[in-house]
Parts: C-alpha cells; structure tokens; sequence
C-alpha cells in the first residue's frame, strides 16, 4: 500500500474543483433546507442551468462570457419562479418529489435530441471556459508543498474558494438579519409566521431564488472547471450528494457546507484510492473474486450511502453542529 | 398600542339583545352567512356575528362545534365555502392570512406555536411588523435596521417584562413550559400591534399558577384598547373575564349574552349534553364535557339562586 | 459572537489567497511530473477518437445494437481518414490525427434488414475535434416510410402502457401501503423493486431457471422488507425520529444499495436467459404470449391484494391505522405486527414488479432509480396513502407515457409523465382521491 499519494491525493480532492462544487450546491441547500427547511431535491436543476446557461451561450451563440454569467443567472431566477409557483404551498415531501421531477425533466430535455443544435444533446457543450483559462495568472504548476495542481487547476481552485468565502459571508449576513430570522421561523412553524403577518410565501420564494444562484454558481464552476457540460452531470445523485455534504458539516450553519465538502470529498478520496490500490497489480491484496477494481470504486458510494443514514440517525445536526440549533426535527 | 378610550362593557352591552346575530353598538368584526364544509359535514354554518369592539368575547361550544374552524376562516387560514366577513369596515373575504394578520386581528393557535429553536427574544422580535430589515435588500447591510431592531428590542423587553419572561430572552423557545409558550405567544401576538386579538384556548395545557397571571394579561388587554375574541373550555375563565359569550353548536351560534345568562340558556346545556351521544368518546373527552355540562348546572343553580 | 465570524471569514479569504498567491513564482522550481494529474494526462492515446454507437431505439427499453456497418471519417479536404464496420455492441472508434474538423459518414447500404436511419437524409455528420474524444450520433430507428396505421399505433402503444401500467401499479401499491401506515416517503422504494429485478437476475445467472428465480427473489424482496423494517425503520419509529429525518436516511438506503447493486451486477444492461425474445402473438400488436401471461399475473395479484387488504383483519387494521395511528393503538390493534406484514408485502409486491419489468424491458442497477420518479408520479397522482389511487395512478401514468409518444419525440416521454405530475400538484395537491386538512 502505497500511503503517500493515497494522503495527498485526497488533500487535492478535499479542496479540488469537485469539491468546490459541492460545496457551493450545498450552500444553496442550506439557505433552502438549512434556513428555510425547503426540501428542495432539485439542486442539480439549478446547476444545469447555470452550467448550460453558461455553456450554450457562449459556444452556440458567440455571447461574451460575463454576459453569459449574467444570463446564467437570469435562468436561474426563472426556474426559481417556475418551480415555485406551483411547489412552495406544499408538503414538504411532495415539495422534495416535485423539485426531483423538475431536475429529471431538465436533465432530459438538455439532454434531448431535439435541442442538439443548440445543446449538444449527450455530448454537450465544450470550449466555453477559454476567458477563464486566459486570465489565470499561473504560468506553471502550482506546488503547495504537500499537494500540487496544474496551472489552471490551481486558478480554478482560487476562484472558487474566493466564491465560497464571498457566498458564505453573504449567508452570514443575510441570517443575522431580520429576513434570516424570518426564515428561520418559517423553518419551524410557518403558520406561526403567517399569523405574524409574514408573506410566508414570498419569503420562501426569494429564499429558493436565492439558494438556486448559490446552485447556478455551482454550475458555473463546474462547468469551467471541466471546460465541458453533459446532461450526465446533472443527475438525481448530484443534489442528494450536496444534501450529503449540507448535512456532514451540519444544516443551518455558515460553515457547514464547507466542512462537509471538504470532509466528504477527502473521505471518497481515501476509500476509493484505498480500494483502488488494494485491488490494482497481478498480486493485489484484495483477491479478485472478491473485489475487481472496476467494484473498487463503487466502495465509497456503498459507505457513503451508510454513513448517511447514520448521521441521520445519530448525529442530525452534522459532526460541528449543536443539537438545539438543529435545523431538522430529529424527533 | 392604539390611545382609544377604553370602554366600558356594562354601557356597550346596554339594550343589546341577547339572542344568535344580534347588532352590537360599535363592532369590530362582523360576519355574515359563513359556510365551511368538510366533504358532507358541514363544520361552519354561521347566519350572521358581531363582535363589540373593546371588550373580551368568548367564543364557546362542545367539542367539534365549529369554535376552530371557524377562526381559522376569519383569519384567513382557511377558505369558506361562502360567506362575507368586515372587520374595521374593511372586508377580507379573500384574503390571505398574513394580510389579514397586518391589518391588525391577530391569533394565536390551540396547540402553542413558539418557535422552539429560535430564542425568546427572537420569537418576539419576528412578531414586529413593517420591519426594514425583513426585506432582502437591505437584510444584508446593518445599518439600515440597527436602529429599528433597537426600538423592537426594547419594545419586546417591555412586554417580556410584562409577561414575566424577560428572564428567559435569550433562552431557546424550546426550553419553556409549556404554559410560558402560551405566555410567549400571546406576547409575540401583542408585538404585531392588533386590535383585535384572537386566542384559542388560551389556557389549555396551563397549570393553576400560571393560569392566574395569564388571565390577569388577557383581562388587561381592553385596558390598552384591544378586542379580544377567544376559543375557551374552562367554564370559569369564560366566567371570569369575558364580556359577552357566543355559543357554537354544530357550526351555528345558538345563543349569545352576558356569560351568567347564557350558561342559563338551556339551548346551551342541551348542546353539551347532546352533543355527543352518537359518537364515542375517549375518556378524556367524556370527561371535559361532563365538566363543563357541570359548570354550566352549576352556574344555573346559583343563578336560580339569585 | 459577531466579531468572531467576521473575523474567520477574513482570515479565510486571506488564508486562501496568500496560499495560491505566495507559491505561484516558486512553483516553476518543482518538476512538473510531481502533479498527479499530469502523471495521469500522459497516459492517454495519442490521437483523438470519433467513435459511437448504433443502437436501433425503436424501443427505447429495449435498444438494439446495430452491427456490421461501415463508418468513413474524412477530413475537410475530403480525404479518408479511417474506417471501421460497427462491431456486436454497434460501437465503433475511428482515431483521427487531431484536433479539426471532420466529416463521418455512414454507409446506409451496410445497414442490416429493416433498419433504417431514423433521419435518412443525415448519412453524414460534422464532427469537430477539439482534443478530446468527440461521440457522434446516428440515430437508428422504425421505418418512417412504412408509418403503421394511426389505430394500429394507438393500440400498440396503449397495450405496451397497460402492460407497464400493471407493473408499476405493483411497485406503486407497496410505496402507497407503506406511506400509508407508516408516513414514511420511502426514496428507496425503487430500489426495492430493482432488488426483485437483480437477485432474480443473480439466480438466474447461476443457472436457475427464470421463473423460479423469480420466485425466489419475490421471496427474498419480502425477506429484505420484514429485516429492514425489523432492523431499521421499527426503531425509528419508536426513537420518535421525524418523517424528514427518515426520508433522507432511506436516500442513505438507495445510494447504498444502488452502488451494492452495480458491484454485483455491473454497469451494462442484463437480459434472463430465457423469454427475452418471444415472438409475438398478434403481429399488428407485438403482443406476446409472455406480454400476455405477465399482464395477466400482475392483474391477478393486484386484485388479490385489493380483495385482502378489503376484507381480512390485517388489511382492516391497516387502514385504521393509516386513518388515526394512536387510535388504532389504543383500540388493540399490535401496530408493529401491522406495519411488519405492511413492509414484507410492499416489499414483495415492489420485487414482483421489478421481476416482471425486467423480463420484459431488461434490468440495470439504475432500474429503481429510473422507476421511482415514475412511482411517486402515480401515487401522488392517485393520493398518497391510498390503495384504489395507487393503481389508478399508476395506469393513467404509464398510458399518457406511452400514448404521448404519438406526438412528442420517444426520448422525451418520461417528460411529459413527471410534467403532468407537477400540474397535478398545482391543482389538487392532496391527490385526486384525498382529502384536504384543518390548520391549528
């Protein structure tokens, strides 16, 4: 066993792009689920169309790229209010069924043979990230000394950590307020809140506009971060991922997110290269009959898929997080 | 709090008839030809109310007669089939509940809603209207609500202080009794400004001690020029410090008049001895109702009495 | 309290520039074979690859590789680049020099027998390589130039949607008992109907035959819902953990199981070894003797279970119990001994469903994923929690997914399902067949 990649590789991972990623998704979640307790399982729709947003913009239509943020965005804000209108005066598990279905319906409609002109149907769209590799000022790889990262890695990973330090300060700001404080209360009981002459309703809606542009950048650096998007990336597993990542480092807290990528990424890093290793070489560890390296890998999803339901069972608020604040009730 | 002049019950019921719907001289709410249907059953069948400004109401009935699907129609948490309800001479047939709770009738719920993992103060602090810093614009830059949170802050103090839980302000609602969560709400209700205060059943769950000081809040509320209208089981309470007394059965008001003379009524009595000899009922219902058909004899005895 | 995270999100946003600002000029200094990620870069091939697959989607559950035809990629000169014949999964992989634009062109004279470009002027497609391997697309699909009468294609689609709406009535009918007495939205339902699907497919392989495999996993599906229950979901229960905290375990449950399933059965498409092609009964219709015994079976079992659950004690406690569980409780009635059979046999009728589903459409590890969208489409459809609304749902669903695809593209027709579930929510949320609730 060859420990030392094993422990660098997983460093990369814990603070790579993927991570990244995540960790801004989960940050959406947590304004929807954290704050607000909209169980919005339809993050990766959010991230679709900021990826694609992105993506078809400025491969299909030549737009510049800051514009096509902007037009990102504006999607975003659309599909906020679509999914809205219709979901936001239901129970929450039909909320959670319905956001699902709405992800499903965009992934394949992205995906679909009848937008390829413009979408690329399977393949999606490539090529779109060349303002961002343009400015990165990176000539070389980057070497931290432990961890290293090719040039555009590293400027990747430094916009994307300045975009979480922003996201969570903006989080921070908003629930110390009075809006936040109305979140919150409707996360507990909204009927109270209404009775206190809350439009409930538009508050839920700004908060899952709101958690859906955390989504979009998500999307946004996902997309760059790969120079490409495929329908492929934006399935089912994405948001339920996120919901892993929001509720490892704990729902309802500025960090939580952040925690909970890094620890959740480094953590599949290290199963998945510990087995990969285990299971590689004409003599490997683990006997073929019992693991080939092609099973190696799906190890951590089979781990990660256990450790959530024992999170959920033991620790609800996340491994950092205070019972009392607990944004979920556990019982 | 609105500077009317408070106003005596004794004159405003003066020459009021005491019969179902009958005019009241200066109502706050007024409500006609209510209808609520639950598939065959019909919940809320209400002819015509008036509750009189600036007393205490009591909205009384054995269990399943309409009391709380009947406030839930007029604050907006439900829809009537039919009906038109004013209050303040504005109408809110239609009306979603926030909007209904702005104008300024304001209730609370049976089973208590504090909003246990915020704290106290907070609780208190969400019940302040027209908050700047509710909207998302400026939620993010302090300055543009330090100075009115300051002002809500210390207004919540003052009712806490009233209320006898300024103690507990940084406390987690959570952690309360369960009668200083009814004691909570009812603040956090006071913090929005009503003038009408709507209570349903203000002291289910609260034990003797706290009950006192919990009536003591609600008799005072007139003081501050406030109406209130509230849900209640406890014969005495009802006797103790309502004004005037409306009676449900079966989704109607059946009677209506000062409290000694509609626990007289025997419209009233036959109501909670009738109300429920068809459907089975669990101990703790059998119970209450033979409680309160007690009462109300009890009530009639001294009555006769006199 | 508030100076204390300001002051971390400072210090974070200078911790992360200064560690990517200060080692960017020394980072020349380090050999770059150092990164990992370049180590990996260098093993890639050396040119770029246009490659595919020809698949026949005339069943989009069922799509047939095409093999034997000859692909020619050219450059923009017109020169021939390469070429390949398709192989017997119809992949083919044609390396190209670089990065450019080329031209794939498909010889329309290699196709077998009855296929046909579904679009049969596109015998040529662009492709620009930018790098990477570039995936082109040949669509294969049903002779558009022989359309099938309109009636002959309504019946066909509407016998293949009550098929598919039989089966799904199975799996939906578990979801709603479940839910039913027990509250729960179980997101690992489809998972349970791939159990079914898998462990029959486990058997099979191992030389079982197909019905008694399936038999077999039936078994096993309610074995798996008596344990979990026993196990898993009875404790929470009793723990007082609430319904959206169970929710997202039983996401847990699917994320695990769905990778436990890949482990075991791989990544590809499976088939039983037997009944996989039958041949039809009624031409027009594709309809099929095994089409025909499985509609029949799934209908049998449905009606049976509706007649139990209407008449013996157990399926009356178990409407009590969805009606008003402390009452149920308090009246006698062992809720757990109730909740139990209500798990084993949701569980059964979920594996059944999955069972069946894959004799006829094939089985993957995504089988359950793919499903459930579908299953709470047709619960929710008929109203969560009831058992007439589940197999009602499930019908009016699986007809509209196989009628629209008269008039919407085949690709998009699980689409159009979940968008009439959303439009169902707008307008009856509680169900066509619930009721609505009283506030405080």
């Amino acid at each position: 066993m060859d420990w030392g990649p094993l422990f660098t590789n997983s460093l990369e991972a814990a603070i790579g792009p993927v991570a990244i990623t995540y960790c801004l998704a989960a940050i959406g979640l947590n304004i929807h689920f954290g704050y607000t307790g909209l169980l919005n399982f339809g993050q990766a729709a959010f991230m679709a169309i900021g990826g694609y947003g992105l993506g078809a913009a400025v491969v299909t239509f030549g737009v510049p790229f800051v514009l096509a943020l902007l037009i990102g965005f504006g999607g975003t804000a659309v599909l906020a209010v679509l999914l809205g209108l219709p979901t936001l005066r239901l129970r929450t598990d039909y909320l959670a069924i319905t956001t699902l279905a709405a992800a499903e319906i965009i992934r394949q409609v992205l995906g679909s043979l009848t937008l390829e002109p413009w979408l690329g149907g399977k393949d999606g769209r490539q090529g779109f990230a060349a303002t961002v590799r343009d400015l990165n000022p990176f000539s070389g790889p980057v070497d931290l000394g432990i961890v290293g990262f090719r040039p555009f890695d590293a400027w990747v990973i430094l916009i994307g950590w300045l975009a979480i330090a922003l996201s969570c300060l903006v989080v921070w700001l908003l629930m110390r307020s009075p809006w936040g404080r109305v979140l919150k209360g409707i996360r507990e009981d909204e009927d109270a809140v209404r009775a206190l002459g809350k439009n409930v309703y538009g508050y839920k809606m700004q908060a899952l506009m709101l958690g859906g542009l955390f989504g979009c950048v998500a999307g946004f650096m996902m997309g760059v971060s790969r120079s490409s998007v495929v329908p492929d990336n934006f399935q089912t597993d994405l948001t339920f991922f996120a919901f892993c990542v929001l509720l490892l480092g704990g729902a309802a807290r500025v960090f939580g997110p952040v925690v909970g990528a890094i620890l959740l990424w480094g953590m599949l890093n290290v199963l998945g290269n510990f087995f990969g290793q285990a299971t590689s070489g004409p003599n490997p560890i683990i006997p073929t009959w019992i693991m080939d390296s092609n099973q190696s890998s799906l190890v951590r999803f089979i781990v990660l898929g256990i450790a959530l339901m024992l999170l959920m069972i033991y620790r609800p608020q996340g491994i950092f997080g205070d019972k009392r604040e607990l944004a979920i009730h556990a019982r | 709090m609105p500077a009317e002049t408070t106003i005596d019950p004794a004159t405003a019921f003066a020459g009021i008839p005491r019969s179902p719907g009958s005019a009241k001289s200066d109502p706050i709410l007024v409500a006609e030809h209510i209808n609520r249907h639950f598939g065959g059953l019909t919940a809320v069948d209400v002819e015509h109310l008036q509750v009189q400004r600036g007393v205490i109401t009591a909205l009384i009935g054995p269990n399943g007669a309409g009391k709380t699907t009947f406030f839930n129609v007029l604050t907006g948490f439900d829809r009537p089939d039919s009906g038109e309800w004013r209050f303040d001479g504005q109408s809110l047939k239609g009306m979603p509940a926030y909007r209904v709770a702005r104008s300024g009738m304001v209730r609370t719920f049976q089973l208590t809603k504090a909003l246990a993992k915020l704290t106290v103060l907070e609780n208190m602090r969400l019940g302040a209207t027209q908050q700047r810093g509710e909207r998302l614009v400026n939620a993010m830059f302090r300055p543009r609500w330090r100075q009115q949170e300051k002002e809500i802050t210390e207004r919540a103090y003052g009712l806490l202080e009233r209320f006898q839980l300024a103690g507990m302000a940084n406390e987690f609602a959570g952690s309360l009794s369960g009668g200083q969560r009814k004691l909570l709400e009812m603040a956090r209700a006071l913090m929005v400004q009503p003038k009408l205060v709507m209570l349903d059943e203000p002291m289910a769950g609260v034990n003797p001690a706290l009950k006192q000081s919990l009536l003591g809040h609600v008799r005072s509320l007139p003081d501050d020029g406030m109406t209130v209208l509230f849900v209640e089981h406890d014969m005495d309470v009802v006797r103790d410090i309502s004004d005037w007394v409306v009676v449900m059965a079966e989704g109607r008001i059946i009677s209506e008049g000062p409290p000694t003379s509609v626990m007289g009524d025997q419209r009233v009595i036959d109501a909670y001895l009738g109300a429920h000899h068809d459907a089975p009922l669990t101990v703790e219902e059998e119970e209450q109702v033979l409680r309160e058909a007690e009462q109300i004899e009890a009530v009639r005895a001294e009555e006769t009495r006199e | 309290m508030r100076v204390r995270a300001t002051a971390i999100i400072a210090g974070l946003i200078a911790v992360v520039s200064a560690a990517f600002l200060l080692p960017a000029s020394t980072a020349s200094a380090a050999p770059a074979g150092d990164a990992p990620h370049v180590r990996a870069a260098a093993l890639e091939p050396s040119g770029p690859l246009i490659k595919g697959t020809l698949v026949d989607e005339t069943d989009p559950q069922n799509p047939e590789p095409v093999e034997g035809v000859v692909i020619t990629v050219e450059d923009e000169e017109g020169n021939e680049v390469g070429t390949e014949t398709s192989n017997a999964e119809g992949f083919f992989e044609i390396e190209v020099p670089g990065s450019g634009t080329y031209t794939v062109i498909i010889d329309t004279d290699t196709l077998p027998e009855g296929r046909f470009l579904r679009n049969e002027d596109q015998v040529q497609s662009t492709a620009t390589v930018m790098g990477f391997d570039k995936t082109v697309q040949f669509p294969i699909g049903p002779d558009t130039r022989q359309v099938a009468g309109l009636t002959e294609k309504i019946l066909e689609r509407a016998v293949t949607g009550v098929l598919f709406g039989l089966l799904l009535a199975l799996a939906a009918l578990g979801l709603s008992m479940i839910f039913g007495t027990t509250g729960l939205t179980n997101f690992a339902h489809g998972e349970l109907v791939a159990f079914g699907a898998i462990v029959a497919y486990l058997l099979n392989v191992s030389g079982l035959p197909v019905i008694a495999a399936g038999a077999i996993a039936v078994v096993c599906s309610a074995l798996f819902g008596w344990m979990q229950d026993l196990a898993l979901w009875r404790r929470l229960r009793h723990r007082g953990t609430s319904l959206i905290a169970m929710m997202i375990v039983s996401i847990g449950m699917a994320i695990s199981l769905r990778a436990l399933y890949q482990y075991f059965i791989g990544g590809s498409r499976r088939v039983y070894s037997q009944y996989a092609t039958p041949s039809p009964i009624f031409e027009s219709l594709s309809l099929t003797l095994r089409d025909v015994i499985v509609m029949t079976f799934a209908l049998a079992i449905l009606v049976a279970v509706s007649i139990a659950l209407q008449t013996t004690r157990t399926g009356k406690a178990m409407r009590a119990i969805a009606d008003n569980p402390p009452l149920a409780a308090s009246s006698g009635i062992n809720v757990d001994r109730v909740v139990a059979v209500v798990w084993t046999g949701g569980a059964a009728l979920a594996g059944l469903g999955g069972f069946l589903y894959a004799l006829k459409f094939q089985l993957d590890y995504q089988l359950g994923l793919r499903l459930l969208l579908l299953i709470f489409a047709a619960v929710i459809l008929g109203g969560l929690g009831t058992i007439w609304g589940a197999m009602f749902g499930a019908l009016i669903i699986s007809m509209f997914v196989e009628l629209s695809t008269l008039v919407i593209p085949a690709e998009l027709k699980y689409t159009g399902a979940l968008g009439v579930l959303i439009v169902i929510l707008l307008i009856r949320p509680q169900g066509l067949l619930n009721r609505a609730q009283r506030v405080g």
